[in-house]
């Protein structure tokens, strides 16, 4: 055969070397021209994995911690190797039907797909982590894994420890993307405000993911990873027993205490009521206590403390003693002839005093808290023949009232802190068209009308008495540990402020002279504690509150400041009772009880059924009721509006049901009541207090200290937990004072019937 | 047996044998590192059969034994037998009508059992090549004459028809290599221009705006004509051809591509082709879209095609020049790639041996190709000639096609790399093929008929 065509062969090959050419070209385009498929084989195959770090602990000035770490437990499913489980055992452990388990998986399974493990439930509850744990084995493609939550051993400070939280859209874009969606932040108190220091710093691990997005291994033998490096720790100011003492005698109150050290202005205790447990907004059922507390109408989440704003009424007064003497429109001796009344205005200014004598000097006029004195003592001010016009006389007074930290923020270490009111000129110009006087705003003379004042402030204004003119701006946080000398965080706080250090010595001691004398002859008699000298102011602020467009008067606001010891103060301490009546009535007790613990470190066997009394009183104010039947038949409303389904508001139309829903008498049935109204949930100290020196006096096998006889008469010690008080109603306020036990070692609150005093101030 | 292995080895090429050798090497390998996992018992796994690697190696062992035998064989017996093979063939590929059974969307293959599985359409090639090699190799035949090369035409294209009905398009497309041989035996070099040249328009009518491609053709045609003005003066008749071709050229653009999409090919080919050239295929309209859905539905793929490629390239681009090493590719290790062991395996080494051990490993097919031809130029007997060019065309056909298919170059269609991919039947079928040649290469000096 003749080969003729031979020449093809060639073609042939030509063509074989020309497509592999053409192969080998795009080959160098991928492989050594391109960096883009680099690049998303990285993407697809690497996997930044963050490492969480455990957040800082907290502990108080005996080094006990208030807020620290423990671990619970996520079930995690992979949907993929969940094969031939006894489903109904399953469900029967973890307490939810098999719809629900159903529901979970295919949930699972949309979020994260068939082969990585999601969340099936998080945070188990201790006792489902047990059964759960012993039979895990049981369940292929369940697992536990740890996570670790913050704890509240103490079961207190929950406005100042704070929570943690995810981070919501806005925290992530101030962050400017540190944070990630997922991540756990401080959303309130200490937890916020020390974020930086409490999270310490996230680790980064590379891993290998393969094409299901599982991980596989570590990148490079993790040899690109960072470690995590744990959160500092904080050393706070705060005295745990006194905090938990605070909690217990605001219970069942609305108000706050503020104490504070007020040499360093490290805060020893700040209770705000109602509170709440702190655990409740880390465990499992965080998302349901938080909407609890958010919707309850009393407001447990607000921190009363900085954010709750009240007229200082009477505790306004030393101040105002002070801001005289500076200015010598008074001197010590200075009197007033008061006869219950100040008339020198248009409308008179009833004082709760109307024996003669009882203003003659100013320290008189202090103790017995003489509203026509210090009503007559801001006119001076204001009119100050010095100054020569009432505007700069205005002016100047605002400022010095400024200069004792009200009506400004003092920067305390929690966020959202309320800054209160102190008016100026512009305000009366606006409200009076320019037209006013010192008799305007005279009641301002004894902390009314449009003053207004955080608990934080008053006990840092105390401190400033306390100190002679400096103070130290109040916070929590005394160290951190590990940090370096010169932290931004704390170096505010070691900052003295000698806003009033030139008011003289003389006249601070004039004012603590007078206000030692509130509690040796004057209004707060029933808050002396024997053996400490305490200087104290008690007031009683006006409440007045619109509720359903009316405006009502409400039992007045019970407030109450002092600092202890007189001679080289070691604590100062403002508390405020919403509705508790006269000053000393509640707010006077809770604040020296807490004087007596932080002084004596333990509250003397006689005051103890104080203690309990003041415990298990109950003032939540009845407006709550209707303002929470308000607030939940509103939303009911909105629900059947926006999504038709009108089942629950409905309810709230049925006549009966109103009016068992609004029912505020004694024994009501009203579930809202009930819940204001529910008995002390603590152990009656005494009782506590007996039975250990019992015990302790048993083993010592020599009979009863004679000082604990009569005691044991009172309480026999078989009794136990006392008796709830009485469910009260705060216009029921005057069966107070014969409720009591039969036998008192303390005297009682004066005064019980304070509602006679509700025009004045003192 | 000593006095008997003289004469098996006389006149064998041993340089196809070690090529043959070196590259089911490297197709285990690759296997291997496909498949391997951390942990992993490599002994045990290469023993034990039940790792993909370990059946490949006893297939290797199988296609060594039955290449033995072969080269065992009396090279005449291919001769005899060529015709008989073919009808085989056919019948076997008939066969699958009615005992298909149905996996992965295709209807061509039969099942023995669970275990094994035979594919006719794969089979076919090597009787179509002998068949053919048979016919061209006549006494009889005039390869010049347009009766013979459609009669040759028809031997290579009906186990190709068949194909197309068992929805093994991809398969088919290889009886087209055929045309190599017949180039070579003296078909008009005409044919493949066209062919060549009505690919590269289907092409361009599927990348370009129909007006573009309609107004760059004209220009061509008027540039032509331009060129031609002497020529044309002298005969008209070459006008009439090139406003015949321009006419031709623009109907196909415009009527019978769009015609053959809409009605000829099924959406999830249509697909497959603009994937390839990197578009988005837009179905034309809801039963069009319904169809698609149900193709992929039932064909068992999860991922599209596209998504293949995809990950196909970024498997290889991120390759880098020298790869990442045997094992520590990421892309291919942790499964991004589908079928990686089977048509995407060259990624594997393209990822970890980087740009220069895949130029190395083409390098070898090119030896191989150039080594078959150079084999096929120094045979005495047509048939020889013609089945050595045979199996070069289908080597190379299958091989250009499926490295383009990872890179990206090609539209997906499942054909297998020789002697690398996974799977018995390929590498058992290519094993013979490239035996039989070196048999009838040993027998080099005797004219077969």
């Amino acid at each position: 055969m003749p080969v003729f065509n031979q020449s093809r062969s060639n073609i042939v090959r030509l063509i074989f070397a020309g497509m592999f050419l053409i192969i080998v070209a795009q080959l160098f385009h991928l492989q050594i021209v391109s960096k883009k498929y680099k690049q998303q084989a990285q993407e697809n195959a690497l996997f930044r994995k963050s490492v969480y770090p455990t957040r800082g602990i907290i502990f108080d000035r005996k080094g006990k911690a208030i807020l620290n770490n423990t671990i619970l437990y996520d079930l995690m499913v992979t949907p993929a190797q969940v094969k031939n489980i006894d489903t109904a055992y399953f469900c029967q452990l973890m307490g939810i039907d098999t719809a629900e388990f159903h529901r979970r998986i295919v949930e699972a399974r949309i979020k994260n797909g068939q082969f990585r493990p999601t969340t099936f439930e998080d945070l188990l509850a201790p006792e489902i982590y047990a059964r759960m744990e012993e039979n895990i084995w049981k369940f292929p493609g369940f697992n536990l894994q740890e996570r670790p939550v913050r704890i509240y051993p103490y079961y207190a400070a929950a406005h100042i420890m704070g929570y943690v939280g995810e981070v919501d859209s806005a925290i992530l874009r101030r962050s400017n993307n540190f944070y990630q969606l997922g991540d756990y932040v401080g959303r309130s108190g200490l937890e916020q405000y020390y974020e930086k220091a409490l999270m310490g710093q996230r680790g980064i691990e590379f891993w290998i993911k393969d094409n299901k997005n599982r991980l596989v291994d570590h990148y490079q033998e993790g040899t690109l990873d960072t470690p995590a490096i744990a959160g500092k720790n904080l050393h706070t100011y705060l005295d745990i027993d006194l905090q938990q003492l605070a909690e217990r005698l605001l219970n069942g109150k609305t108000g706050a205490v503020v104490a504070i050290e007020p040499k360093t202005g490290g805060i020893l205790a700040m209770a705000s009521g109602p509170s709440f447990d702190p655990n409740n907004l880390t465990g499992p059922d965080k998302q349901a206590n938080y909407s609890k507390l958010v919707l309850d109408a009393s407001g447990p989440l607000l921190n009363r403390a900085i954010k709750g704003q009240y007229q200082p009424g009477s505790t306004y007064k030393p101040l105002g003693a002070l801001i005289g003497l500076d200015e010598n429109v008074i001197t010590p001796a200075s009197g007033i002839n008061c006869l219950g009344s100040y008339n020198a205005c248009t409308k008179p200014v009833r004082c709760l005093e109307s024996w003669a004598g009882h203003a003659a000097t100013l320290r008189l006029a202090i103790a017995h808290s003489c509203n026509s004195f210090f009503c007559n003592t801001f006119r001076l001010e204001v009119d100050n023949p010095e100054i020569h016009s009432v505007r700069r006389g205005l002016t100047k007074w605002k400022e010095y009232v400024n200069a004792f930290g009200l009506g400004h923020r003092l920067g305390v270490d929690l966020p959202s802190e309320d800054g209160g009111n102190i008016p100026d000129t512009a305000v009366y110009d606006k409200d009076y068209n320019h037209a006013w006087n010192s008799c305007t705003m005279v009641t301002m003379g004894i902390g009314q009308d449009k003053m207004l004042v955080t608990p934080l402030q008053m006990a840092n204004a105390m401190c400033i008495v306390a100190n002679k003119g400096y103070y130290y701006t109040p916070h929590f946080v005394k160290s951190i540990e590990g940090a370096p000398e010169d932290d931004t965080l704390l170096s505010r706080f070691h900052q003295k402020h000698e806003t009033v250090s030139h008011i003289s010595d003389a006249a601070f001691e004039v004012v603590h002279s007078g206000m030692q004398d509130v509690t040796e002859i004057g209004t707060a008699k029933p808050a002396r504690i024997p053996g400490i000298d305490m200087c104290a102011k008690t007031g009683t602020a006006e409440n007045k509150r619109v509720i359903d467009g009316r405006v009502l008067k409400l039992n007045n606001h019970s407030v109450f400041v002092c600092f202890a010891p007189r001679e080289n103060p070691r604590i100062a301490v403002s508390v405020i009772v919403e509705n508790g009546g006269f000053g000393a009535a509640q707010a006077g007790v809770i604040a020296s009880l807490l004087v007596e613990k932080y002084l004596n470190d333990t509250i003397a066997t006689a005051r103890l059924a104080l203690e309990d009394d003041i415990t298990n009183r109950n003032l939540m104010p009845g407006y709550l009721v209707r303002l929470q039947f308000r607030d939940d038949s509103n939303r009911a409303a909105l629900w059947a509006k926006q999504s038709g389904d009108s089942s629950r508001w409905l309810k709230y139309q049925t006549p009966s049901f109103r009016y068992m829903m609004q029912d505020t008498s004694a024994g009501s049935k009203s579930p809202l009541y009930q819940a204001l109204h529910k008995p002390a949930p603590y152990k009656s100290a005494l009782a506590e207090r007996m039975a250990k020196l019992k015990a302790q006096a048993a083993a010592a096998t020599i009979g009863l200290d004679s000082a604990l006889k009569a005691p044991a008469t009172v309480h026999p010690p078989d009794s136990g937990v006392r008796k709830p008080a009485p469910v009260q109603h705060p216009k029921k306020d005057s069966s107070n004072g014969t409720e009591v036990p039969p036998v008192r070692l303390a005297p009682p609150p004066r005064r019980p019937d304070s509602s006679t005093y509700k025009d004045s101030t003192r | 047996m000593s006095t008997r292995n003289p004469a098996i080895s006389k006149g064998i090429d041993w340089s196809l044998v070690w090529i043959w050798f070196i590259l089911c090497a490297i197709g285990i390998t690759s296997i291997f590192a496909a498949s391997y996992h951390d942990g992993d018992n490599v002994v045990q796994g290469f023993i034990s059969l039940k790792t993909d690697y370990s059946r490949q190696l006893l297939f290797f062992i199988l296609a060594g034994i039955v290449g033995t035998f072969i080269l065992l064989t009396d090279s005449k017996f291919f001769t005899a037998t060529a015709n008989l093979g073919y009808a085989f063939g056919i019948f076997l590929l008939l066969l699958v009508f009615p005992f298909h059974s149905r996996v992965k969307g295709t209807e061509s293959i039969i099942r023995f059992g669970s275990a094994f599985q035979l594919q006719p359409a794969d089979l076919c090639k090597l009787f179509v090549n002998l068949a053919l090699a048979k016919y061209l190799s006549r006494v009889e035949t005039n390869f010049t004459r347009p009766r013979s090369q459609l009669i040759a035409a028809v031997i290579a294209l009906v186990p190709a028809m068949l194909s197309i009905m068992q929805k093994e398009t991809g398969l088919s497309l290889v009886y087209f290599s055929f045309f190599l041989v017949m180039f070579r035996e003296g078909l008009p070099a005409s044919i493949l221009v066209i062919g060549f040249s009505f690919s590269v328009l289907v092409v361009a009518t599927l990348l370009l705006e129909p007006n573009t491609l309609a107004l760059v053709l004209t220009a061509i045609a008027l540039v032509a004509i331009y060129i031609l003005r002497k020529a044309i003066k002298r005969t008209r008749s070459v006008l009439f051809l090139i406003v015949g071709v321009w006419f031709v050229c623009v109907g196909i653009q415009r009527f019978v591509v769009p015609f053959a999409f809409d009605h000829v090919f099924k959406p999830y080919q249509v697909k497959r082709i603009y994937d390839a050239i990197g578009k988005d295929y837009v179905p034309k309209d809801q039963a069009t879209e319904v169809a698609l859905e149900n193709e992929v539905k039932t064909s068992g793929k999860k991922k599209d095609n596209n998504y293949n490629v995809k990950q196909s390239k970024i498997a290889i681009g991120s390759g880098g020049f020298i790869g990442k090493g045997l094992l520590k590719g990421t892309q291919t290790r942790y499964d991004f790639v589908p079928e990686q062991k089977t048509d995407f395996i060259f990624c594997t080494i393209g990822e970890g041996f980087g740009f220069l051990g895949s130029t190395i490993f083409l390098g070898i097919y090119v030896v191989l190709l150039m080594r078959i031809v150079t084999i096929a130029e120094r045979q005495r007997s047509v048939f020889s000639r013609c089945y050595a060019y045979g199996v070069a065309s289908v080597l190379f056909f299958h091989i250009i096609i499926n490295v383009c298919m990872t890179v990206g170059l090609a539209p997906v269609i499942g054909i297998p790399l020789p002697f690398i991919s996974y799977g018995g039947t390929s590498l058992l079928t290519f094993s013979i093929m490239l035996f039989i040649l070196v048999r009838l290469d040993a027998d080099r000096q005797m004219v077969l008929r």
